[in-house]
């Protein structure tokens, strides 16, 4: 068999395996790389870092387990910047199979910075009804979110005390990987409440909101783990997006060089079918 | 009349909640916000009908014994189970410690990670056989490509850390997601957006009927 023929017919196993293994490794053997701070990332840290001390956000986390490693640790180092900043969090969450994860997520930065739940972050869990929930929210946001995930009285909160709708807010920060999010947020909040919108994104979505970026209609972007690696950077940490950097850079050279080779491949078979 | 109350309805309150966008008077936005309200129960609905659905499609795909249907028997069950679950545990059943939050975090969320992370797999196969480079566009786009995929992680700047910052992989894939990217993906949006105006108008207008019955 001529190479051409064994390189065409080669086992795609051999490359799962490889990218199973440049993935691995590095994680258990980091390797040190260069992280540099894109205008992007920089915009959303400065909006963050403008709030006044003490102020009350809306963080709105919209992706599932799917999304887990590239929006989950955009959501810790979030969490974090505001409880430094002695700002309170409250959280929604319009995916329906989110509230569990972003939950998580949330009572675990909560504990891990000594803040109380309910006076200084709340979750309000799921609510379903799309772009409708967020509309809704405009009116009345305890209306709309009568129970917390653990279906406790949202009013009984003392976080929630003096929160009406998005004007209660000084900024809305979305985190999301798709429909319902960022830009439903967008289309149907920052217009017509006029609200300040930063946004955290999977790096498959990160390039339809440029636009927004541009147009003033989003004030600040993470774009997938590196852009939540950028941001980690930024808030002096080194969290779960630093480290995924690294298997996250070899896979991607990996990917390049399989474009590569299979080109070659090609090229190499049209000129032997040629001779 | 059948068809006529509908296409009334649809035009009404399609008409009403354009308004209600522009006039912040309460004769306005008291109803618009009972209309939204009114969605989101809907929705709600949709669920429940969703469930049931999804339960009478499944339970005669297995009856019938059709091809895959020892797989529905896990769906039927998935479903049976989360749904007992979540209401032995009531009100609170999404709290910290319940048992319907274990099953969330046991089986739930680390499937829905496993689904997404076989991506990565299925992808570097892909590119080894299905990109393939035979016209200028091709290749056009495998260089912006492979400029944006390595320009986006830290090694892309390691690689070309000898040249002057505007030449770095990490400019370039800066420049290229900047102009030419958000342009064409301006227009595609602006494209877009005239396309649901126009849809919506003749939603109201009674031109797009197919909502009602499947027909045009």
């Amino acid at each position: 068999m001529s190479l051409v023929k064994r390189l065409e017919t080669f086992d795609r196993r051999w490359i799962f395996l490889t990218v199973g293994l440049l993935v691995l490794l590095p994680l258990i053997w980091p390797v040190p790389l260069p992280i540099t701070v894109g205008p992007r990332a920089q915009k959303f840290y400065d909006a963050i870092e403008a709030l006044p001390e003490g102020s009350t956000v809306l963080l709105a986390c919209d992706y599932d387990p799917g999304a887990k490693p590239e929006l989950v640790p955009m959501t810790r180092s979030v969490l974090r910047h505001l409880f430094a900043r002695h700002c309170k969090a409250i959280i929604t969450c319009l995916w329906n199979g989110g509230p569990g994860l972003v939950d998580q997520t949330v009572r675990e930065v909560g504990r891990e910075q000594g803040k109380v739940y309910g006076v200084d972050y709340v979750d309000l869990g799921y609510k379903a009804g799309y772009e409708a929930v967020m509309v809704l929210m405009g009116q009345s946001i305890p209306n709309t979110f009568p129970t917390d995930q653990s279906g406790g009285v949202t009013t009984s909160y003392p976080i929630m005390q003096g929160i009406r709708n998005y004007s209660s807010f000084p900024i809305l920060i979305s985190i999301s990987a798709g429909y319902p999010g960022t830009k439903e947020y967008v289309q149907q909040v920052e217009g017509r409440f006029h609200i300040k919108i930063i946004a955290g994104v999977t790096a498959v979505s990160a390039p339809e909101f440029y636009a927004y970026l541009q147009s003033g209609q989003l004030q600040g972007l993470l774009g997938g783990m590196a852009g939540a690696a950028e941001y980690e950077k930024l808030r002096g940490e080194s969290g779960a997006a630093t480290r995924g950097m690294v298997p996250q850079s070899f896979a991607h050279v990996f990917i390049a060089f399989c474009i590569l080779a299979g080109n070659a491949v090609q090229w190499l078979k049209r000129r032997e079918k040629s001779a | 009349m059948k068809r006529e109350i509908p296409l009334m309805a649809t035009a009404v309150i399609g008409i009403f909640m354009i308004l209600s966008f522009f006039v912040p008077h309460q004769l306005v936005s008291v109803p618009a916000d009972f209309l939204q309200t009114s969605a989101v129960i809907v929705v709600a609905f949709g669920y429940v009908l969703g469930g049931a659905n999804a339960l009478r499609i499944n339970f005669d795909a297995i009856y019938k014994r059709r091809e895959g249907w020892p797989y529905k028997i896990v769906l039927v069950a998935g479903l049976l189970t989360m749904v007992t679950v979540g209401a032995i545990e009531g009100r609170g059943f999404q709290g910290e410690h319940t048992r319907f939050t274990w099953i969330y975090n046991s089986v739930y969320s680390p499937m829905q990670s496993t689904m997404f992370a076989l991506l990565a797999f299925y992808i570097a196969s892909a590119a080894f056989r299905a990109f393939r480079i035979r016209t200028l566009e091709a290749a056009l786009l495998a260089v912006a490509a492979l400029i944006v995929m390595i320009g986006r992680v830290p090694i892309g700047d390691w690689l070309t850390h000898a040249l002057p910052a505007p030449y770095r992989l990490s400019a370039l894939q800066e420049w290229i997601m900047d102009n030419p990217q958000n342009s064409a993906k301006r227009a595609i949006l602006i494209g877009a957006a005239l396309g649901v105006m126009a849809t919506g108008l003749r939603v109201i207008l009674g031109l797009e009927r197919s909502y009602l019955s499947g027909e045009d």
